[in-house]
């Protein structure tokens, strides 16, 4: 599904991605971890295309074909979908518009709206004034009407209170067809902190990402409890 | 000068030269005005194109869905019917025949030396509407009025007064709009809007004018204590050059006034534009809020707010979006408190679109090109929700030809 090979991204004419490698094929669903600052989120942003995040070196294929040059739009109509740490606020467009324009399929998802305890923010401005939990359901929503074939979620839990922690696990498992086992076609690429997430995923690998490059892989909750019991540094010296 | 009085005749002389200290200054005598020899087209005359251009400045030519139609063309009345009670729509001219020059009303909100636009009307009026809603009524259809201007070179001198009695709901589109044919024209305006005790005016006026039209709106409202008068103005076509400043006075506890504004202004326009307020008793309200986008032509959004009660409340906001690196966004917002308590204040901001917000769009699937387009609605819909979906086509055509440009 994807491959990145020693990839070098700048932002703001800072150097925050230093070689990093790695695979992930299909059906599998991958788990980044990494202390804040460590370039989690410039991983997934330069995967999607976002312009701040300049490709100095290395390259991205995504289904086999080359996109480390291509425009975002593109990326999106080859199958890969984000959910943002982050969100921008967009003043006078309403969510609902924003969901229309990822419902391609035209579905009616009133039913999921509902379900993700959202239909109350469809007629509000998009992320406009968002607390932290609901701007999380509503990068959900998108996501789950864009259905991507490679699904990216940046800290999906940050934020959520118990409750809509469980929604958004189940909702993140769906879309990820976790449900599914021979037949699973979709891949992800998740950063945690707290791990919450972990619970709803059976996820297939882990990764530590250090200073901009991925400095171990192993089983996902294995490394979850290393970095719990003894921090990232002990991640630096890998023994998994 | 049937319609002046000797004083008003003589202020009016005295003021044909007096340039008015925004915009351009229009050489009026560069403009035709002979209402004798224009031949003006009847309102079944008018072709295709023409009743296209009317639509998109808001006018239902088939006057459904309508409490009343109004419309001017040059200095003739082509279409004036009512078809609701409690409602009186008839021409300007009729009006001051039949209440005996409306002493009550007539330039009694604008001066007639204001400037030599407001002279020039007083002295070659043409004609205009009277719309008055009779005390209590409450209409449920708009009224429509539109100006229309048909051959070239021509100056149109209107003169308009609408009168929302007290208790009296009444709802106005007014377009404003130009022959296809026809290239230049100086349309100039007077509007005196009174709106009585507890009654309400929501007024939306959308211009859609040839691309070398000049255009001097003068407009003053008083709204009386308990009274709200709500304003919508949109401009999304090129126009070469715009000067206005409504101005309304609060007169009484509790009046509210809202002012919106939405205009894009394409290379070679030059809009000078903004709203005045004086909030003069105990609750009054006002609220100023303009969106401006820049596709390479000029705006200077201005607006003035005047606290002179402690118990008032007041909001400015100029929010301008430049989409060329050429053109200009001026925002000069004004607040004025005279007396302690007010409670006023302004926010202006004048930017780019944010990168972030248009990849964030295309990270759904949109084209650069739709996502941008998509954000320059959304910053205009804040102003005002829900663009007429004529206008809404104008705008696109404008982002189109941006993307063209390169910009
Ligand atoms: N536009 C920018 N200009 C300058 N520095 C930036 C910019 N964007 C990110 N950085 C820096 O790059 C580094 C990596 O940031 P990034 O957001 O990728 O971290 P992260 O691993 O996602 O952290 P967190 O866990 O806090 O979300 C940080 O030091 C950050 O300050
Ligand atoms: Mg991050």
């Amino acid at each position: 599904m994807l491959t990145v090979e020693d990839l070098w991204v700048d932002v703001g004419g800072k150097q925050v991605l230093k070689g990093v490698n790695f695979e992930i094929p299909d059906g599998r669903t991958h788990i980044l971890f990494g202390k804040n600052g460590s370039g989690k989120t410039t991983l997934l942003l330069t995967l999607i295309g976002f312009s701040a995040y300049e490709v100095v070196q290395g390259r991205i294929l995504f289904k086999g074909i080359d996109i480390t040059r291509m425009p975002v739009n593109e990326r999106v109509q080859l199958g890969m979908g984000v959910s943002f740490q982050r969100p921008p606020a967009v003043r006078g467009l309403l969510t609902r518009q924003m969901a229309d324009i990822c419902n391609r399929s035209g579905a009616d998802y009133k039913e999921l709206a509902e379900r993700l305890n959202f239909t109350d923010f469809l007629d509000r401005e998009l992320n406009v004034g968002f607390s932290g939990g609901e701007m999380k359901r509503s990068e959900m929503l998108q996501l789950m009407l864009q259905k991507p074939d490679f699904i990216m979620l940046d800290e999906p839990e940050s934020g959520v209170d118990i409750e809509n922690m469980h929604l958004i696990g189940k909702v993140a498992s769906e879309l990820l067809e976790r449900h599914l086992n021979r037949t699973r076609k979709r891949s992800g690429l998740i950063i945690t902190h707290t791990g919450y997430i972990l619970d709803y995923l059976n996820a297939d690998l882990g990764y530590v990402m250090i200073d901009g490059a991925i400095v171990c892989s192993g089983n996902p909750y294995q490394i979850f409890s290393t970095i719990n019991e003894k921090g990232f540094e002990e991640c630096a010296n890998c023994t998994i | 000068m049937y319609y002046l009085s000797e004083q008003q005749r003589v202020l009016a002389e005295g003021a044909r030269d007096k340039a008015c200290p925004f915009g351009e200054d229009i050489n009026l005598d560069a403009y035709i005005h002979d209402p004798d020899h224009d031949q003006v087209p009847t309102y079944d005359e008018l072709v295709a194109e023409e009743r296209e251009t009317l639509v998109k400045a808001g006018f239902d030519v088939g006057d459904h869905d309508r409490a009343a139609s109004f419309l001017q063309v040059n200095h003739a009345i082509g279409h004036c019917c009512r078809k609701v009670e409690g409602v009186e729509v008839m021409p300007m001219r009729q009006a001051l025949e039949l209440y005996d020059s409306l002493p009550e009303y007539w330039w009694q909100a604008v001066d007639v030396d204001a400037d030599k636009y407001t002279a020039k009307v007083a002295l070659d009026f043409d004609n205009g509407y009277f719309i008055r809603a009779l005390a209590g009524t409450k209409t449920t259809l708009p009224v429509q009025t539109c100006l229309f201007m048909s051959s070239e070179k021509v100056l149109q001198n209107v003169h308009n007064i609408i009168v929302v009695e007290e208790g009296a709901e009444l709802e106005i589109i007014s377009g404003c709009a130009t022959s296809h044919q026809m290239k230049q024209g100086l349309h100039l305006g007077v509007s005196e809007l009174y709106i009585k005790k507890n009654a309400r005016l929501s007024f939306t006026m959308i211009h859609h004018w040839g691309e070398e039209v000049v255009t001097r709106p003068r407009t003053v409202v008083q709204v009386d204590e308990g009274g709200t008068y709500i304003s919508n103005y949109i401009s999304m076509k090129k126009v070469r050059s715009l000067q206005m400043y409504p101005t309304a006075y609060l007169r009484g506890r509790g009046g509210t006034v809202r002012f919106n504004s939405v205009v894009a202004a394409p290379a070679g326009s030059h809009l000078d534009m903004g709203s005045r307020v004086y909030l003069s008793h105990p609750e009054c309200r006002a609220e100023v809020i303009s969106r401006a986008v820049s596709f390479g032509g000029d705006i200077v959004a201005r607006g003035h707010l005047v606290g002179e009660d402690p118990a008032v409340k007041a909001h400015l906001e100029c929010h301008g979006l430049m989409l060329s690196r050429r053109g200009l966004i001026h925002a000069i917002p004004e607040l004025e408190g005279r007396a302690a308590g007010v409670e006023m204040s302004h926010e202006a901001a004048v930017g780019k679109i944010a990168r972030e917000e248009v990849e964030y769009l295309m990270a759904r699937g949109l084209s650069e090109e739709e996502a941008t387009s998509t954000i320059v609605r959304g910053f205009l819909n804040v102003a005002i929700e829900g663009l007429p979906a004529s206008l809404q086509k104008d705008l696109d055509e404008l982002m189109a030809r941006s993307n063209e440009g390169g910009m």
